[in-house]
């Protein structure tokens, strides 16, 4: 009796403990959401409000200054685009190094992850240079080929590490029925693992959506998406807080409610499936 | 046959990424040994090591240096051990498990211009802020954090971005552990801590190798963040590579040195993905 009282005791303390560690670590998320509806006052009163008559006055401020869904539409697009651009090219290649492994797959491997290990900042010059040059600088365009490349190794790595653990046997019986290596990969492969391409999916528009290196550099207004708008009211504006949380909350709120419905798969992706 | 199939669907891949390598790698190399700035076009003459110098002997060099590592290695340190204690410490059924891993993983998903801009303001204001508030009703002087401790103020915003990634990936991995071992050894008499140095500690070998890998390609190239909050500043206090390298090429115009920097830091990024490609490599199965 005394040791299940104990355990009880212990499940009601982990729960408190970990529920404060999350509401702690929620907390700033928490507060951008409530100031953007609080007024520019009540946004800076001292001690913080809590509770206050709620406005939607920010919003139409921010959609109307710097025209949010412009920006949204340039990030959904981005994002989206080369994430799909990026799932087509890697999956042959994670498939063919999955079930067609050679001495050398491994290296080739480590090397594109090596190549995700260089820092932007190094070819940020060139870059710029290029993008001038081909007038890809501030086009959604620019930014798609940019982002794909950026993801590609870390899309090709999670693809692999999926399918590497798909059972073998489904490949031969299919190959028995003369299916060629592409047939296999189309119609055995692609089918039996919707759920990992999706994932991986999901895992490159998040990292996407939240790029700030390129898409603070490369673009201006054009085709800036909503990173960049955000950083547009880093220091002016730096006082109109409830303004200034009210475009944050429009920025992050698609991506991060979106993260909520995939969190369990992006995080075990995001492992390259040594979590499992 | 079948070779020449599986080589040509791995192609796309292979080429693209030596191209996106290959040509701005060999761009920067280039530009590095001529004198170009942006401001008097037309005088592009070889200059051999002078960018490099002017680079290396840059006041902001040894501390953007030194901010970078620093940088690194705190944000590592802190989300790896409190992640590890922390999931340690959650790994149990409790109620409203659901919500907790949905509240603890919303920071990983904001993105790092808000993330700059949510703790300059509404946090580390010093009149304002948060922690102003907090400080001043304890009765402390508050704080401007931005100001006196800029590199500090970074460091926890990144921290406060990847520690919920840390911690949901450990809590992800102490599911599958054994749980029979770990009561058998309880049954032996093994403290808390045993179990905690000698069975879970070890079982989380490989996913801390994974989140230390994960968290160092982002960390070495953290720019935003600096760019919204302090700009570098004050001084060089919180300028890393990746800004000190921004400043010369997009503010000063001065690409020579700035290509000299980027090679520079491809050079620092090699010697620390050197052994961290050597830890993955043995600790994952490919």
């Amino acid at each position: 009796m005394k040791l299940t009282q104990q355990r009880k005791l212990r499940t009601v303390l982990t729960g408190l403990f970990a529920w404060t560690i999350a509401l702690a670590l929620f907390f700033p998320i928490f507060w951008m959401f409530i100031t953007s509806f609080k007024t520019e006052l009540q946004a800076i009163s001292v001690p913080p409000s809590l509770f206050f008559e709620p406005t939607l006055e920010n919003f139409e401020i921010v959609q109307e200054r710097s025209n949010y869904l412009h920006h949204a539409m340039n990030s959904v697009i981005t994002s989206f685009g080369s994430t799909l651009i990026a799932l087509a090219i890697a999956i042959p290649a994670a498939y063919s190094m999955a079930f067609f492994p050679t001495k050398k797959t491994k290296d080739i491997l480590l090397w594109m992850l090596s190549t995700k290990m260089l820092p932007a900042v190094g070819v940020l010059v060139p870059i710029y240079i290029l993008s001038r040059d081909y007038g890809l600088l501030d086009s959604r365009t620019g930014l798609i080929i940019i982002f794909t490349l950026m993801n590609l190794p870390i899309v090709v790595w999670m693809l692999f590490s999926y399918f590497k653990d798909l059972p073998k046997e489904i490949l031969e019986a299919a190959r028995m029925d003369g299916a060629t290596p592409w047939d296999e990969m189309v119609k055995v492969v692609m089918p039996l693992s919707i759920g990992a391409i999706s994932s991986t999916g999901l895992l490159s528009i998040v990292l996407c959506w939240n790029e700030a290196f390129w898409s603070l550099n490369l673009t201006a207004s054009e085709a800036a998406p909503l990173t960049a708008m955000i950083a547009s009211y880093s220091s002016p504006e730096g006082l109109f807080w409830a303004k200034l949380s009210a475009a944050s909350t429009l920025a992050c709120a698609p991506i991060v409610i979106f993260g909520w419905f995939c969190q369990k798969q992006l995080v075990q992706g995001l492992t390259f499936g040594a979590v499992k | 046959m079948k070779r020449s199939i599986t080589r040509l669907l791995m192609a796309p891949s292979v080429i693209l990424l030596l191209i996106w390598m290959i040509v701005p790698l060999s761009m920067t190399i280039y530009f590095s040994t001529i004198r170009y700035n942006l401001l008097y076009p037309g005088q592009n003459n070889f200059v051999g090591w002078m960018n490099f110098e002017f680079f290396l002997t840059d006041p902001g060099f040894f501390p953007a240096v030194a901010n970078t590592l620093i940088l690194l290695a705190s944000v590592l340190i802190i989300t790896v051990v409190l992640g590890v204690l922390l999931s340690a410490l959650i790994d149990r059924p409790f109620w409203g498990q659901g919500i907790v891993r949905v509240l603890l993983i919303s920071p990983f998903f904001i993105m790092p211009t808000v993330n700059a801009l949510i703790w300059k303001n509404m946090m580390m204001n010093p009149v304002y802020g948060i922690f102003a508030w907090i400080s001043e009703s304890l009765g402390f002087e508050p704080i401007d954090w931005l100001s006196s401790f800029p590199l500090a103020s970074i460091i926890i915003m990144v921290s406060w971005q990847w520690l919920p990634f840390a911690i949901l990936v450990f809590v992800t991995a102490l599911q599958s552990q054994d749980t029979e071992q770990k009561e058998a050894a309880q049954m032996d008499g093994a403290t808390g801590w045993h179990i905690f140095r000698y069975l879970t500690l070890p079982h989380l070998a490989r996913p801390i190798t994974v989140v230390v890998m994960i968290e160092t390609i982002f960390l070495l190239a953290i720019f935003a963040e600096i760019f919204v909050s302090t700009g570098g500043g004050p001084g060089y206090d919180s300028t890393n590579l990746a800004y000190l390298i921004y400043n010369q090429a997009l503010l000063q115009y001065d690409v020579g040195v700035a290509s000299a920097g980027g090679l520079f830091a491809v050079l620092l990024a090699n010697i620390v993905a050197f052994f961290l490609i050597r830890a993955v490599g043995k600790n994952l199965t490919v």
